[in-house]
């Protein structure tokens, strides 16, 4: 059976080229630095496949992990200066490709949707190829694959390191902020195990009054948000406000339907996603990859949707959901 | 309510605009501390905090090939190709991709957009490549504000989409944590369908808002002096 693992191999082995070239460029401002870190970064990604079997300890990991917030934390990475074709030789090469370009952009999505419908129905031996979630994971690695196979064939490109060293430079241009959302992650089990769970809540009980059900509904969806803020992602606030609020208030208490009553509640949560920089993968990575010139530009966008959605979203938890 | 503090850490570090990754570390840390964890679990716990999150830097796959084709010029073709139809305007372009983006995540399709995939190779230029047709030059202040709202559409197109369909991380969050601590057996399909009004009104609402767009820059555009960087220079 086929699980995501190899995609983390393949992206790891891309992490580690990118530091090979990083280290062997005199040139590069922060040589160093940035080949510890993507070169750290690429091991661990290997590494990690036998953390999750439970075959290698886990603090080795650790220390990786640990490694790597201190080159990035103390200023040790960087932006180098890039090196690819100029504005005009694009032009030149764009009229010359013409839409022949988009070929192998739309090779993602196709190869993704195909591998991500068919992939789940192919069987050997009675049991399935790909293991259970893992389709559309496993269709973007097969995609990616396909997609630059088809670049390369069509640009023909000066070498063969050419997909790598622009990859690259994508890479260099997203940074640290590329380890943060595991980093909060992490950060998220390490507050439950501590208890920060428990003592939100008996806060949030406390200031709670009795007997108000739109005051019980605001508390659970703003704190889902507010807590969403803190911790960049819905996923970890999820279980201290429902602890907290949801299920022994709004449930409990109101009679709510619980399957209105979190569902929504998430969704109340995911309107602290958008705008909040803990948030990376959301808000700060698109922010690298457009070079944008203040990073919150995207949550600035953002954030008269969210406070919309966040109303929406408790209106509708107190009209539908009791 | 000591750890607490932990909590503190970060809304500081963040106020204090320190690096975010260091404030999330040290803020686990102390955390952790406080909490009466020991080191080796500490250590344990970064470890397989890395290892069980590495799905979400899947994207970094994507990026060799999207950066090959943005060597030859895909950014320049995509703006060439939008400057041929003149009914698309930034706006629109925006609103059709986050209401794709929306309904292909609503069944599960996730990953076939997003920021490295798409937004950066196909949409932004190409919001650009319009707004660029309407306008001529466009100011520094524009640039930046197509740039948000192309990276918005997506986001609150992936968000209130993939929560609809029945297989996806938080369905299956809710299922997981509220199953196993209150003893109750809810149906994911359930908890997708109370996600469809949400899911619906995001549509409407950014979708307005990015409609909107268009009259914005008519506004910022029309009467503001012409800013000097052209789009493709900041781009590239």
């Amino acid at each position: 059976m086929i699980t995501a693992e190899w995609l983390y191999w393949l992206i790891g082995a891309f992490f580690v080229a990118v530091s090979v070239l990083i280290l062997g460029d005199r040139t590069h401002a922060r040589r160093l630095g940035n080949g510890a870190f993507w070169g750290v970064l690429g091991l661990s990604f290997f590494y990690g496949t036998f953390v999750v079997s439970g075959q290698a300890p886990a603090w080795i990991l650790g220390i990786a992990v640990l490694l790597m917030v201190v080159l990035a934390g103390f200023g040790f990475t960087g932006k180098a200066v890039e090196r690819t074709t100029s504005a005009e030789e694009r032009e030149v090469s764009a009229a010359r490709f013409g839409n022949r370009l988009f070929i192998p952009a739309l090779v993602i999505p196709a190869v993704t949707v195909l591998v991500a419908l068919v992939g789940p129905m192919v069987k050997i031996g009675g049991s399935p190829l790909l293991a259970d979630g893992t389709a559309t994971l496993t269709g973007l690695g097969v995609s990616a694959i396909v997609a630059t196979a088809v670049g390369v064939l069509i640009l023909k490109p000066p070498s063969l390191a050419t997909p790598v060293r622009e990859g690259g430079r994508l890479l260099e241009a997203i940074g640290w902020a590329a380890l943060l959302p595991q980093m909060l992650s992490t950060l998220g089990s390490l507050f439950t195990e501590a208890g920060v769970g428990t003592a939100v809540g008996d806060i949030t009980k406390k200031m709670l009054p009795d007997g108000s059900l739109i005051a019980a509904v605001l508390v659970y969806c703003v704190g889902m948000a507010v807590f969403t803020v803190i911790m960049g992602n819905a996923f970890a606030a999820f279980p201290i406000m429902t602890a907290a609020v949801g299920w022994p208030v709004l449930v409990h208490v109101f009679h709510g339907n619980p399957a209105a009553v979190f569902s929504i509640g998430m969704l109340a949560g995911f309107c602290g996603t958008l705008t909040t920089p803990m948030a990376a993968n959301f808000n700060l990575v698109p922010a690298a990859l457009l070079e944008m010139r203040n990073r919150y530009s995207a949550i600035k966008a953002q954030l008269p949707t969210a406070a919309i959605m966040l109303v929406v979203n408790i209106g509708l938890m107190y009209f539908v959901a009791f | 309510m000591f750890v607490l503090i932990g909590v503190a850490l970060v809304v500081i570090g963040f106020a204090l605009r320190l690096n975010a990754l260091l404030v999330v570390t040290v803020s686990g840390i102390v955390t952790a501390v406080i909490g009466g964890i020991g080191p080796l679990e500490i250590l344990n716990a970064f470890g397989t905090g890395f290892a069980n999150s590495r799905s979400v830097t899947t994207f970094a796959v994507v990026l060799p090939v999207i950066g090959l084709i943005e060597r030859y010029g895909l950014q320049a073709q995509a703006a060439r190709l939008i400057g041929k139809l003149d009914k698309l305007t930034a706006g629109r372009i925006l609103a059709l991709y986050q209401a794709i983006r929306q309904a292909t995540a609503a069944v599960g399709l996730t990953t076939i957009g997003g920021y490295a995939q798409a937004v950066r190779p196909l949409i932004y230029p190409m919001v650009v490549g319009a707004a660029e047709r309407k306008y001529g030059t466009l100011s520094e202040k524009a640039i930046e504000m197509l740039k948000g709202f192309s990276a918005s559409a997506d986001t609150v197109g992936v968000f209130f989409g993939e929560d609809i369909f029945v297989a996806v991380g938080s369905i299956l969050l809710i299922t997981g944590f509220v199953d196993t601590t209150y003893h109750l057996t809810l149906e994911p399909l359930e908890l997708a369908l109370w996600a469809l009004p949400t899911g619906i009104a995001a549509l409407l609402v950014h979708g307005t808002r990015l409609l909107l767009l268009d009259r914005k820059l008519d506004r910022m555009l029309r009467s503001a002096p012409l800013g000097t960087a052209s789009a493709s220079e900041a781009a590239a």
